[in-house]
């Protein structure tokens, strides 16, 4: 081989060099996001009171309002945020990849997403289970559907927990897997599947959304696993972590001691300490998490505390009409216990 | 006399940049060089980027068991089966689609090809309508059309349609299904091992044809050995009678076989596509071959099949066999879309263990790696009929 060869062949790797090169380490969100002006929110494609579009292309919902007031306490501004709708499968490889900033589409914590995706779970903003949507009248609990064909969607903890419970219960369960939400609900509603399972919350937002006559199908009691949902954000950015937490935190608290949309301005002048370190009247805890002192008083005028957020979206005034159960308070005997913002 | 002779070839290859050869040469070694090292660049900055993201690779999650349910499957599996069991029941049931779609979607095609030369107005022109429809909407559509038909226009399973023994609802095709036994195994063998003599019988008969002009039965002869074998190796396997019947039980029926809506509509789906495209490439076979050859076995004497079979279509499978094996190729990839419909076959079950597992490059590779060992031993096979079947030049 002559020296021409080797230098012409050096000379080509290191042209191939130039256009491929190891990214920045990943961190530093709340940079980008400032100098971008626009938090990067992954959302549902689409499922009533938890993420939707409507005709207009303005997006409502549980997971949607949690970025919103991100946004507001980051950017000042409740609107700068870009949704990006995610189905099952690409939303992990989107907030790997850096696509998004945040995850928030209802997504179930467990071990192996915190730990083997390189990413975070944030917090629990919603406490679901797992339950099956049938036709009224056939079967009156979850453990009489024998050999029963369910559709379920592709891509989620549906399939495993569907599995673990037929296998349990020896039933012998047929799931029918779709890639998309809404062809596993037109085959349902179709009556190709006697059944149609996902998280109680999303079986309520079906109902009330596809079915013709809700009153004729019932979500049976059973509830056959632990699905508690909230939004994700990338390892190896722990500032970024800490406000997305704290921001989810904070709307809890802010129920806990009576903030609502309505009286923020209000309560800023009051005596209790607390709330005056939470909105920032008395303390700045802002500046602990990269933030102004004003970052939760933003997000609650924006969004309302966590309890309006519920009612707002999934609560007994609209078509799911969900009870806070599980979502109450700790005070009032459900599971929202916020760590005191000090 | 001088003779002429040749001008003696330059034995030593130049690797000088002065030569023509040895240019092109060192084009050619900076080429793949270059290839091979962008490629094993984006290999390591992949790797390097999942470590520093603490995303997990590796192929390990194979080994662990998959835990979830699969609706059909040919494989049978347990609570403890492995991911390489998963991705194994996935493999089969797209092979069942595959070779079943290409053993129909060519009879079908065969037939609406020959029926565009047909002398009946009528005939010619559905077969016109049928390509023109099935060629231009996307295959996308016509399955989810086909399963919105099989799932809206069939009965509930609880007034299912009873045909006999045999069921037919939303839930699927039910239908008795020998109970299987040594019997029933020792009769595809049977079958299997009559082919060899029979393949050799035909040849054999051809070429009596060619040297003699007097026809053997071909057909019938064939058709006697294979079930002659089939039945010795049924009767010798003990003679099994058993049939399970289907039984309608409370979700669902118990008992027999059964094909599920979402396979039916994705067969038919799959073969009605691509029976179109087949038409068209089996039509310009036949209209490829000259009018002169028709017209000289017609001289020869040769009657309308014969001269079809004889002549014609010897000649116009040159033309029809390549295009084919892309069709075929097409119907087996094709079937990847069984997402969109339900059907778990091996992209569905990637999909699952993506999900599951978090590891979707390694998943997406093996079904990269599947589908592209399906193509090419299609080809392969394709490849070595088009050549057993290329006229030779005498």
């Amino acid at each position: 081989m002559t020296l021409k060869f080797l230098k012409l062949s050096l000379a080509a790797a290191a042209a191939a060099t130039a256009f491929v090169s190891l990214p920045a380490h990943a961190g530093k969100t709340l940079e980008a996001i400032k100098a971008r002006g626009q938090v990067i929110c992954g959302v549902h494609t689409g499922l009533a009171g938890f993420s939707q579009a409507d005709s207009a292309g303005a997006w409502s919902g549980l997971d949607v309002d949690y970025c919103k007031a991100l946004a507001a306490a980051v950017l000042n501004d409740a609107t700068k945020v870009k949704w990006v709708p995610l189905n099952a499968q690409q939303r992990f490889t989107a907030l790997q990849s850096g696509e998004i900033d945040v995850l928030s589409r209802n997504t179930t914590d467990t071990l192996s997403r915190d730990a083997s995706l390189g990413l975070h779970f944030v917090a629990t903003n919603f406490y679901d289970g797992q339950g099956f949507l049938v036709k009224k009248g056939k079967v009156t609990s979850a453990k009489q559907l024998k050999g029963a064909a369910v559709c379920v969607q592709a891509g989620t903890t549906t399939e495993k927990n569907m599995a673990d419970f037929s296998r349990a219960n020896n039933l012998n369960l047929k799931p029918v897997v779709f890639e998309k939400i809404e062809a596993a609900t037109g085959a349902y509603f179709s009556g190709r599947c006697q059944a149609y399972t996902t998280d109680a919350s999303g079986l309520a937002s079906t109902r009330a959304k596809e079915a013709k006559d809700p009153s004729e199908h019932v979500i049976l009691p059973d509830l056959i696993s632990k699905e508690p949902l909230g939004p994700m954000v990338r390892r190896g950015d722990d500032e970024w972590l800490a406000i997305a937490r704290w921001v989810l935190f904070g709307l809890i608290e802010a129920e806990e001691f009576g903030i609502k949309q309505s009286n923020v301005e209000e309560m800023k002048k009051s005596t209790d300490p607390q709330i005056g370190r939470m909105l920032g009247s008395t303390e700045d805890l802002g500046k602990h998490l990269g933030l102004d002192k004003e970052w939760l008083a933003r997000a609650i005028t924006a969004t309302g505390n966590y309890g309006e957020i519920f009612e707002r979206n999934v609560g007994s005034k609209t078509a799911l009409n969900l009870p806070r159960g599980k979502n109450a308070l700790w005070t009032n005997g459900g599971l929202m216990y916020a760590p005191p913002l000090r | 006399m001088i003779e002429a002779q040749p001008i003696p070839k330059n034995k030593t290859r130049s690797m000088s940049w002065g030569s023509r050869e040895g240019r092109g040469l060192i084009y050619q070694l900076v080429a793949i060089a270059a290839v091979a090292a962008l490629i094993w660049l984006l290999v390591t900055n992949t790797l390097a980027n999942m470590r520093l993201r603490g995303i997990q690779s590796g192929y390990d999650f194979m080994s662990q068991p998959f835990g979830f349910d699969v609706s059909e499957t040919l494989i049978p599996y347990d609570v403890m089966s492995t991911y390489w069991i998963a991705f194994a029941i996935g493999l089969a049931n797209t092979l069942k689609v595959a070779v079943l779609g290409i053993f129909l979607a060519t009879v079908v095609g065969t037939l609406i090809g020959i029926g565009r030369f047909s002398s009946n107005f009528l005939v010619r022109k559905v077969c016109y309508g049928y390509v023109e429809f099935f060629r231009n909407v996307p295959v996308y559509l016509q399955l989810l059309i086909w399963y919105i038909v099989f799932t809206d226009l069939l009965p509930s399973f609880d007034d299912a349609w009873v045909m006999g023994h045999a069921y037919l609802s939303k839930g699927g095709l039910s239908f008795p299904w020998p109970v299987w036994k040594t019997g029933q195994s020792l009769a595809v063998i049977g079958l299997l091992i009559a082919l060899m003599p029979s393949y050799v019988y035909a040849r054999r008969a051809r070429k009596h044809f060619d040297m003699t002009g007097k026809n053997r039965p071909v057909l019938p002869v064939v058709f006697s050995l294979i079930v002659a074998l089939s039945l010795l190796g049924w009767l010798v396997g003990g003679a099994p009678m058993e049939w399970s019947l289907p039984e309608k039980g409370f979700f669902q029926v118990e008992g027999g076989s059964s094909l599920s809506p979402e396979f039916m509509s994705l067969l038919v789906g799959l073969v009605l596509y691509t029976a179109a495209f087949i038409a068209e490439i089996v039509r310009s076979g036949i209209a490829s071959v000259s009018l002169g050859q028709h017209e000289a076995a017609a001289s020869l004497g040769l009657g309308k099949r014969q001269s079809m079979r004889l002549v014609v279509l010897p000649q116009a499978l040159r033309v029809i066999i390549p295009p084919l094996t892309s069709q075929y190729l097409n119907l087996t990839k094709n079937s990847s879309l069984a997402v969109a419909i339900g059907y778990p076959e091996l992209v569905s079950i990637a999909n699952t263990t993506l999900n599951q597992t978090g590891r979707a490059i390694e998943a997406l590779s093996i079904v990269m790696l599947v589908y592209l060992m399906l193509s090419l031993i299609t080809a392969a096979l394709m490849n070595w009929f088009n050549a057993s079947s290329a006229i030779r030049e005498r």
